[in-house]
């Protein structure tokens, strides 16, 4: 057994898109231990529905996260709605489960290009960023913004998506899907890829049970648990299965989202198939008076909305339980026993998102 | 044959040239939708300050006795909540965006009798 060295990774480091510090204590090469330190970008966003009416909050809460903006916005008009007794119309929960599941595609096309960014593909990098381009510039074109689509709102969405521009989205699902088919391809197939993820960071399925896991985490180690089954906004009204894999490792977590894509591109497919005409907004009136809590599947996990109001515009209290605050755990885990040279795979394979853990 | 899974993606970008705009020479078309800046029509306006009051960041300014409107441009996160408001509809959304600047913004715009824009 050699000298126990602690090295210090982050909260600056070429492989962290956002701020997080570990601790790694090390064995040799080994990490034994991990020990977290997150706080450095709190916003205070929580707190800020003292100051902000509940509808103005609509803009604050789709800021928490600039990869889920558009279900951080959702979460939180389902929480108000549900509060107020709110029945959106339905073609509206149609086009809020497009945004979202364009979301879930952009944001695992957006992780896909940084773990190959992480092990040092970087020509991979760049293609997998080339086709979340697409998806931006759909988002530009029907929302008005690339990342925060302010689209959302407390009765249903602000702006419709005419029928030609629903025909050319699925056309857009079309193409794109044979072009992520070809580098899918090198992510479950090549062999210097698959060694860098294969059997690397094995999360069991219990230990993934016991620790909290959510999200493709918890997917990948075989926990059958997607919040879209639930049937919130148009997804009752659309067929799908959990996308599930049984290893627990990178390269499991890694297909999980592989799938989830293509999984993604046919629910958009379908909502485009069978979205009604109607109305896309009902008018609100009033103040909110109750409480609710709401769970919604991001692209990283499971998100808990809770709100509790007073009968005034001001809200008592919204806690926003992110999916990244959830698999922290999860992650020190499968530190315990990893090289150093593979602590930057793990740290992203949790696909990790900070601002939306400190809000 | 596993370790070649990239050249042909490889070859067919090599066919197709950058697939990014060459930024100078040609500029990014936006689409109609595009949330670039508000913009008022000052000879509609009432100041109703029904902009100002539901602004979610307080970057609008509405000074009824001067008869002015003003916006903190770097303040403004575009959310085209005010000229949703806007009983007059004399706000509207633009396509371009802001120009780059050092220090912060404030648009200043008067009703007289010609509209003037100051910038500080």
């Amino acid at each position: 057994m050699g000298k126990r060295t602690v090295i210090p990774f982050g909260p600056q480091h070429p492989v962290l898109p956002e701020p997080i510090h570990l601790d790694l204590v090390l064995e040799d090469e080994v990490v034994v231990e991990a020990i977290p330190r997150i706080g450095y970008i709190h916003r205070g966003l929580e707190k800020l529905v003292e100051k902000k009416d509940y509808q103005q909050y609509t803009y604050v809460a789709e800021r928490i996260c600039g990869i889920c903006s558009f279900m951080h916005g959702m979460g939180y008009c389902m929480a108000i709605e549900s509060i107020m007794e709110v029945k959106i119309p339905e073609r509206a929960e149609f086009l809020r489960t497009i945004w979202a599941e364009l979301s879930r595609l952009h944001s695992h096309l957006l992780w896909l290009g940084l773990l190959a960014d992480a092990f040092g593909f970087e020509s991979l990098f760049m293609q997998s960023w080339k086709l979340r381009e697409q998806v931006l510039d759909i988002f530009e074109e029907t929302t008005g913004g690339r990342v925060i689509f302010s689209v959302c709102d407390i009765g249903g969405v602000r702006k419709d998506i005419s029928a030609d521009t629903l025909k050319k989205i699925a056309g857009i699902m079309d193409s794109m899907e044979k072009e992520l088919k070809e580098i899918s391809e090198v992510f479950i197939n090549d062999s210097s890829v698959k060694s860098r993820t294969k059997g690397v960071g094995v999360l069991s399925k219990q230990a993934a049970f016991d620790l909290g896991a959510v999200g493709p985490m918890a997917r990948a180690s075989g926990i059958e648990m997607d919040m879209r089954t639930q049937g919130y906004a148009a997804y009752g009204k659309l067929n799908f299965k959990p996308v599930v894999e049984k290893k627990g490792d990178c390269y499991a977590r890694t297909s999980v989202r592989i799938n989830e894509m293509f999984q993604s591109m046919d629910l958009i497919k379908q909502c485009i198939a069978i979205i009604p005409e109607g109305d896309i907004k009902v008018k609100v009136t009033g103040n909110p008076n109750g409480e609710y809590f709401t769970r919604v599947e991001q692209p990283r996990g499971e998100v808990v909305y809770y709100a509790k109001a007073n009968g005034s515009k001001y809200l008592d209290r919204l806690r926003v339980r992110t999916p990244t605050f959830a698999n922290v755990p999860a992650l020190l885990e499968t530190l315990k026993g990893c090289a150093l040279a593979d602590v930057p795979i793990l740290i992203l394979t949790i696909d990790p998102c900070i601002s939306c853990t400190e809000r | 044959m596993s370790i070649l899974s990239m050249t042909k993606t490889l070859f067919k970008n090599l066919q197709h040239g950058p697939y990014t705009v060459l930024y100078p020479i040609k500029k990014k078309e936006s689409f109609e939708r595009t949330r670039g800046r508000i913009a008022i029509s000052i000879d509609d306006c009432i100041f109703c300050s029904m902009c100002q009051r539901r602004c979610p960041t307080g970057a609008i300014k509405v000074d009824k006795a001067n008869s002015s409107w003003s916006i903190e441009r770097l303040q403004c996160i575009q959310c085209n909540y005010c000229s949703e408001v806007c009983p007059k509809k004399c706000l509207t959304m633009e396509n371009q965006y802001t120009s780059p600047s050092f220090g912060n913004v404030r648009d200043e715009f008067i009703k007289c009798m010609n509209t003037q824009s100051l910038s500080e």
